[in-house]
């Protein structure tokens, strides 16, 4: 067993883009449900739209990078504003339904092969990145981080996709301070509380969802920019509960919480799949398979989530008496 | 909640209920229409603008026969293919029209040859559709030997290159010519109502545990759809391990009530004894489902298996005609719906049930001892998902680890409809669900078809999120 490559590609996990797409993703969700209170299990769908607004405007419209990005973005905020608007006002396990169902409709809607021409059905979209690539200044080659050597390519898309992480969670840190921030938290708390002071708690609920479903399409963005495709069977519903696994592993209502949540969650995988992966490959573990040991990682997951939920509700870095449920 | 004291007696409504469920199902029997057109008027718009193909999955005993030539000639010439190492294979043809499909038995491996009485070649003619579903039989004849290709009107996540071949109705002999253009609107319309009347009741079995949890103890179950998976996956193990079919089902449900006893005792009563909040409870079920269902993946794998006699003869009925298993599959999920309404109307502890879900904390206090309702609401659940498991089994047609996952959010609609913790919501909803589901396929394309209820769903919990049946304390 080769250890030294298994240690490389764990540590790879931290620099990788996809790394920081579901720090994003999984920062969206801390927005809506550690900050806000509320309940969304259709991240996907938002990182979905993003997605495919940025591959669509660029390959059907023919959009320079800076629309298309506009693009998804406005696509993003109109989805927030279709969910938000007619089920802010219900509880928090019908929010739950109803964003787990708009994100499993935008998932059949663009797999549909009714839709081949714009979206490519089931075999999704490919060659849209080119733009963002051009832009970058850094020259072709190869680039060594200390443990591997990355092409000029990836290592653009590492510091564009760790800078986006990076400027989205100051952001958020510096919002959450804010008095807007406060309002939001004391929404979370207590919802009448806070409107027998005055506040539109609707209104403030939708911001908040709009700004987390914003930090979900940029996710998508980044996503697919990364791998250079777009495929629909990466936007189902376990990409949302793998965002609330790196949610609730480093605590909700943090800031560092998802980021630190989602490199966790990348790098345990990593290990464990090297791991036995090695041990299958070595014959020392001779009962599985090495697809098993890629299947046997998701069980580990669903368990993760499971013992985490049951038993360290606040994850790593999260306050408990700051908990959204008690 | 006094006003429930005055209420008119459930029991009335109820029972109108179930007369209404009756005369549904009465109606659907008479719906039946002609046999061919009833899960395929779905694959055809799958393939649509896409060149003419006649595909097929060549398997003896479940086996994929690989390298098989098989050869389509036409008016327009002669093409020719050999079969995949997973047994498919698919003709590209130049136009639509008769073609005479030959399979070159010189090319069969060792040992095996074609059935008894399979013509070959055999004549194929395309429809309004650009797929055509051609189907040899091996061994010795029968029904069970050559499974179809699992069909791809289900699975919408399928990879297109595998051709979604003629599931409900892959009988021996027929072709998939079925178009709604052809055929006359009202046979059409038929022919979905009673494949959607059937899906709908076999979501009422897989949705009536579902509802009943939620409504007894708050508990929004995600990992629900892992049961109804455990029934299928239970059912082709039990079946595999050289059990006869009807034994195998019953062990399979046994299963299933097993595993719903083993949920409540090991997870949810101790979380209940915690006092967990619902939103976390909820969180866990997510856990738990993905956990099950890697584990069912990780023991089944990611192929879709079909069960024995998953393809079965078709019953002429004079003008009407269903498959066996479409027929089985309806009485049976017909029968249980009926005895389970029966048991809740009439029986004490149906009645319980009805009380702690009305109310827990009163029927506490009216000496109803909750925990174990909910036990048993928990094994008869899991034991009624596991069997709709294996009736959508014999449905999709094929068993798979995520199959439960996907009609999740359909019983989910169907709870919502019918009114979320009711005790009949689960029935009107789901059969409302199937039927609509079904029938919506006749204007959307069969990969959209989940969608329609997914949005009535969403429109519901807007603007009645009680349901049908609901009433409005319970949206809290």
């Amino acid at each position: 067993m080769d250890f030294s490559s298994i240690l490389t590609n764990a540590l790879w996990e931290f620099f990788n883009p996809i790394t920081a797409a579901y720090a994003l993703g999984a920062l969206g969700l801390a927005v809506h449900f550690g900050y806000a209170g509320l309940l969304n299990f259709g991240q996907a769908g938002f990182m979905a739209v993003g997605a495919y607004g940025f591959a669509i405007a660029v390959l059907t419209f023919g959009a320079p990078l800076w629309a298309a990005f506009l693009v998804a973005l406005v696509c993003s905020l109109a989805l927030a504003a279709l969910l938000g608007i007619p089920t802010l006002r219900l509880r928090a396990d019908y929010l739950a339904i109803v964003t787990i169902a708009a994100a499993e409709i935008i998932r059949y809607v663009v797999t549909t092969n009714e839709l081949t021409d714009v979206t490519g059905s089931a075999n999704g979209l490919a060659a849209f990145e080119g733009g963002f690539y051009d832009l970058s200044p850094i020259p072709s080659g190869s680039y060594s981080l200390g443990f591997t050597v990355i092409s000029s390519r990836t290592l653009w898309m590492l510091i564009v996709s760790w800078a986006a992480v990076a400027v989205c969670a100051v952001l958020i840190w510096l919002l959450m301070r804010s008095p807007w921030g406060r309002v939001l938290k004391g929404i979370r708390e207590d919802e009448d509380a806070v409107r027998s002071l005055g506040k539109n708690v609707f209104s403030y609920k939708m911001q908040a969802l709009m700004l987390g479903g914003v930090l979900g399409s940029l996710a998508g963005m980044i996503f697919v920019l990364n791998t250079g495709s777009v495929q629909p069977a990466n936007f189902g519903t376990e990409l949302t509960f793998f965002l609330w696994t790196c949610l609730l592993l480093g605590g909700m209502t943090t800031v560092l919480g998802p980021i630190l949540g989602a490199m966790i969650f990348w790098v345990v995988l990593s290990l464990t799949q090297g791991i036995l992966t090695g041990l299958v490959e070595s014959g020392t573990v001779t009962f599985i398979t090495t697809v098993q040991a890629g299947q046997l990682r998701y069980i580990l997951v669903g368990v993760a989530l499971m013992m985490l939920m049951i038993f360290r509700p606040q994850g790593i870095l999260g306050n408990r008496k700051e908990l959204v449920f008690s | 909640m006094t006003h429930d004291l005055v209420r008119r007696p459930r029991w009335k409504r109820t029972a109108l209920v179930a007369l209404a469920l009756g005369l549904l199902a009465i109606l659907g029997g008479f719906l039946a229409g002609p046999a061919a057109a009833s899960a395929v008027a779905a694959t055809d718009t799958l393939a649509g603008g896409t060149a003419p193909v006649i595909s097929g999955s060549l398997r003896n005993e479940g086996e994929p026969l690989a390298g098989v030539r098989i050869t389509a000639t036409g008016d327009a010439g002669t093409v020719e293919t050999t079969s995949e190492d997973d047994g498919r294979w698919q003709i590209e043809v130049p136009a639509k029209g008769t073609y005479s499909v030959e399979l070159d038995e010189s090319t069969l491996p060792d040992g095996v040859s074609l059935a008894d009485g399979q013509e070959n070649p055999r004549e194929v003619s395309f429809g309004n559709t650009t797929r055509a579903g051609v189907i040899f039989q091996f061994g010795a004849g029968g029904g069970a030997a050559a499974a179809p290709a699992p069909s791809g009107a289900d699975d919408t996540t399928a990879v297109p290159s595998s051709p979604p071949t003629a599931g409900e109705t892959a009988a021996p002999g027929t072709t998939t010519d079925t178009g709604t253009g052809g055929r006359a609107f009202g046979v059409v319309l038929g022919a979905r109502a009673r494949a959607g009347l059937t899906f709908g009741l076999i979501l009422a079995l897989c949705s009536v545990g579902l509802n009943l949890i939620l409504g007894t103890t708050g508990l929004n179950n995600f990992s629900h759809g892992e049961t109804v998976t455990l029934g299928a996956v239970l059912a082709f193990a039990f079946a595999a391990l050289g059990l006869p079919m009807w034994l195998a089902i019953i062990a399979a449900v046994a299963g299933g009530g097993l595993y719903g006893y083993l949920n409540d005792t090991l997870l949810w009563r101790p979380l209940r004894r915690r006092r967990a909040g619902l939103v976390p409870m909820m969180i866990v079920s997510i856990g738990f489902a993905l956990t099950v269902r890697y584990i069912l993946q990780f023991f089944f794998g990611g192929s879709t298996r079909q069960l024995p006699y998953a393809q079965g003869p078709v019953f002429d009925l004079g003008p009407f005609s269903i498959t066996r298993n479409n027929l089985v599959s309806m009485l049976v999920a017909l029968a249980v719906v009926i005895i389970v309404s029966l048991l809740l109307m009439k029986s004490k502890i149906g009645k319980a049930t009805r009380a702690v879900a009305d109310n827990p904390a009163l029927a506490s206090a009216s000496g109803i001892d909750v925990d174990r309702v909910i036990r048993i609401i928990w094994i008869t659940g899991a034991a009624l998902a596991a069997l709709g498991g294996i009736l959508y089994a014999y449905y999709r047609p094929g068993v798979t680890f995520n199959m439960g996952q996907q009609i999740l959010l359909m019983m989910f609609a169907a709870v919502t409809l019918g009114g979320l913790g009711t005790v009949f919501g689960a029935l009107v909803g789901s059969l409302i669900v199937g039927i609509f589901v079904e029938i919506s396929t006749i204007w959307l394309s069969a990969d959209l078809k989940y969608v329609g209820a997914l949005v009535i769903m969403i429109l519901v919990l807007v603007f009645r999120p009680q349901g049908i049946l609901g009433r409005k304390e319970r949206i809290g």
